[in-house]
């Protein structure tokens, strides 16, 4: 890409997020104060289509390597982007602390984030701040918990052999 | 891990649509645009939309979910008019069986059964994206053999033909040509008979696998591939008798479930539903993944963006894959079927009897798994649905951290609702068609 400025002896930035490479994918890492703001330049320098928005939650994997200056946390919001002319992709990374776990809606930028994001909300209770509609979307309404949460039991049902003499 | 106390307890809103007099003037301009599925900026920029009736005009009704025309478990809640749609709303989840859950529970070996049955009418796709993400993050994406590769390439491409011909089967069943049902299911099952002869199932293979597939092609397999290339053609031109030409047909599909390019993007639709609206964007020539740079066939786009583009774009595809598989039956190439790489490859049936090491690393690979290196990769593969992403975070274990799917049909349906308004109820089995959602790989 050609906006990347690398200044020396610093790492790669793109719109002043630091930028990383996993397996020759590049991963921009914003705050959660510039997510809104960056995700706007890259929708107006070409990411037209937002191709996916999940999440997932390091509660048990705490010790992942990220760029300088970026903060574990405990929630990361992870968001595909895809620019159709250059056939180029992105992704961005935000990381979201357990004792807020609160974040922009893309909504207004992407409206296809709409079932993507109350699914991250469903299954990670992560909110976000504008979203139209933020109900659970795949789990019944009165449901408790996030279940995609690593706190969250997998629930397993021992198998019963019905009619066994043991 | 059983503590649910971290976990929030919740009771939010409920899913449904609500009526008109329980939401307020805001409200409801939000409402429109969030069942339009779009921004209050964009709405305004549609221009005056059209004034909607009071409520003692308008009856909100279940469309689903045990309806035989919403392709499985889909709930649609619609607003009347008459006979005309004014919102609608999918509620999805009832076949939400936690796969992404599961799927951290398996190790790298037993994820492909898994991710094989989220959308189970091109299982074949998902155990591809899935082998792919897992063999990046291995750094093995470049060692598979080539044999393999193109093996790969003809079971996708095969399996792009029998899932367009259960859309062409339902397609004609939504809109009551009926006789259509039988002769999508009948040539099908030519393919999935094929399949069955390869993989030994007929759906949820478990066939391409981390590091290449399961088995080598058995003897014959290139004269099967042939009879079912002979086969379709002449069905294909029977279709488009019974069907494409019928000006009822046309009647029934022409302008209705209209999108536009701008629009279809913004929602992050992918595939023929994108492709309709004249975007050529189509990940197998524009990101190209195993050999799809060496084969010729054209990317179908439409023009009007409707259902009978979505149409004639599927039935077009399917001419395209019998281009593909030719050009992929010249080019296979002899040699091994999996990656000969002592980490993620048991070892062969033969060694086990005559080495204890090889009954030891044979014991070892599928009782642990291997351990993939830590890291998380995205990668996406053009299913006859549209994009399909896999998703993995590796801790350096033996299992999946995360793994997530990107589902085309879970982004699709977002669409539903702004192609149904101001359409007719009848119509809207034709758009629900249309879309061709899979409800597995909605609720995954």
């Amino acid at each position: 890409m050609s906006d990347v400025e690398v200044t020396p002896e610093a790492q790669p930035q793109l719109h002043g997020c630091p930028l990383s490479d996993s397996r020759g994918q590049t991963v921009v890492h914003p705050t959660r104060a510039q997510y809104v703001a960056l995700m706007k330049k890259l929708l107006d320098g070409g990411y037209v289509m937002c191709s996916d928005l999940t999440a997932t939650d390091y509660l048990t994997h705490s010790g992942r390597s990220l760029p300088e200056g970026i903060e574990a946390e405990r929630f990361e919001i992870v968001v595909n982007l895809t620019a159709i002319a250059s056939r180029d992709r992105i992704r961005i990374r935000v990381q979201v602390p357990e004792s807020d776990p609160m974040i922009a809606s893309l909504f207004d930028l992407w409206p296809g984030t709409e079932a993507m994001e109350r699914e991250v909300f469903d299954m990670f209770g992560v909110s976000f701040d504008g979203h139209p509609d933020l109900t659970r979307i795949l789990m019944p309404e009165d449901w408790d918990g996030h279940p995609l949460r690593k706190d969250y039991s997998i629930g397993r049902i021992p198998v019963q052999f019905k009619g066994s003499n043991s | 891990m059983t503590s649910v106390e971290n976990v929030f307890r919740t009771h939010e809103g409920a899913q449904e649509m609500r009526p008109r007099s329980e939401i307020s003037a805001k409200e409801i301009l939000r409402e429109v645009g969030s069942v339009l599925r779009m921004s209050e900026a964009e709405v305004a920029k549609l221009g005056q939309m059209p004034a909607d009736a009071d409520e003692d005009q308008t009856m909100i009704i279940n469309m689903g979910p045990q309806h035989p025309s919403t392709h499985g478990v889909l709930r649609l809640m619609l607003e009347l008019q008459g006979e005309k749609v004014l919102r609608c709303k999918p509620i999805i989840g009832y076949l939400h069986t936690g796969m992404e859950k599961t799927g951290e529970e398996l190790t790298y070996m037993q994820g492909g059964t898994n991710v094989t049955r989220m959308d189970y009418l091109s299982p074949l796709n998902n155990e591809l994206v899935f082998s792919m993400a897992v063999e990046k993050l291995l750094g093995i994406e470049n060692d598979i053999p080539e044999r393999a590769v193109w093996m790969r390439m003809l079971l996708s491409e095969l399996n792009r033909m029998s899932s367009h011909l259960l859309f062409l089967a339902s397609n004609g069943m939504d809109l009551g040509a009926v006789s259509m049902m039988l002769y999508g299911w009948r040539e099908r099952e030519e393919v999935l008979r094929f399949f069955q002869k390869v993989t030994g199932l007929r759906m949820n293979h478990n066939f391409i696998r981390p590091g290449g597939v399961a088995a080598d092609l058995p003897p014959g397999w290139r004269d099967d591939v042939l009879t079912i290339l002979e086969m379709l053609p002449g069905r294909l031109a029977e279709y488009d008798i019974l069907m494409t030409d019928q000006p009822i047909w046309r009647e029934r599909l022409q302008g209705v479930g209209v999108i536009t390019a701008d629009e279809a993007l913004a929602l992050g639709t992918s595939g023929p539903i994108l492709r309709s609206t004249g975007v050529a964007w189509d990940l197998r020539r524009d990101q190209p993944y195993l050999h799809y740079d060496e084969v010729e066939f054209d990317v179908i786009v439409g023009s009007y963006g409707d259902a009978f583009d979505r149409y004639a774009i599927r039935i077009n595809e399917i001419r395209e894959s019998i281009r593909i598989v030719h050009q992929v039956l010249d080019a296979m190439p002899l040699g091994d079927y999996r990656i000969q790489n002592k980490k993620v490859t048991p070892p062969p049936r033969a060694r086990i009897d005559e080495s204890m090491e090889a009954l030891i690393h044979h014991f070892k690979i599928f009782t642990e798994g291997f351990k993939v290196p830590e890291g998380e990769v995205y990668v996406a593969i053009e299913s006859p649905r549209g994009e399909i992403g896999c998703y993995i975070v590796s801790d350096g274990g033996p299992k999946p951290y995360r793994i997530h799917m990107r589902a085309p049909s879970f982004v699709n349906i977002q669409a539903l609702p702004h192609m149904m308004r101001g359409g007719l109820v009848a119509d809207a089995v034709a758009v629900i068609s249309s879309i061709d959602p899979v409800l597995g790989e909605v609720d995954r």
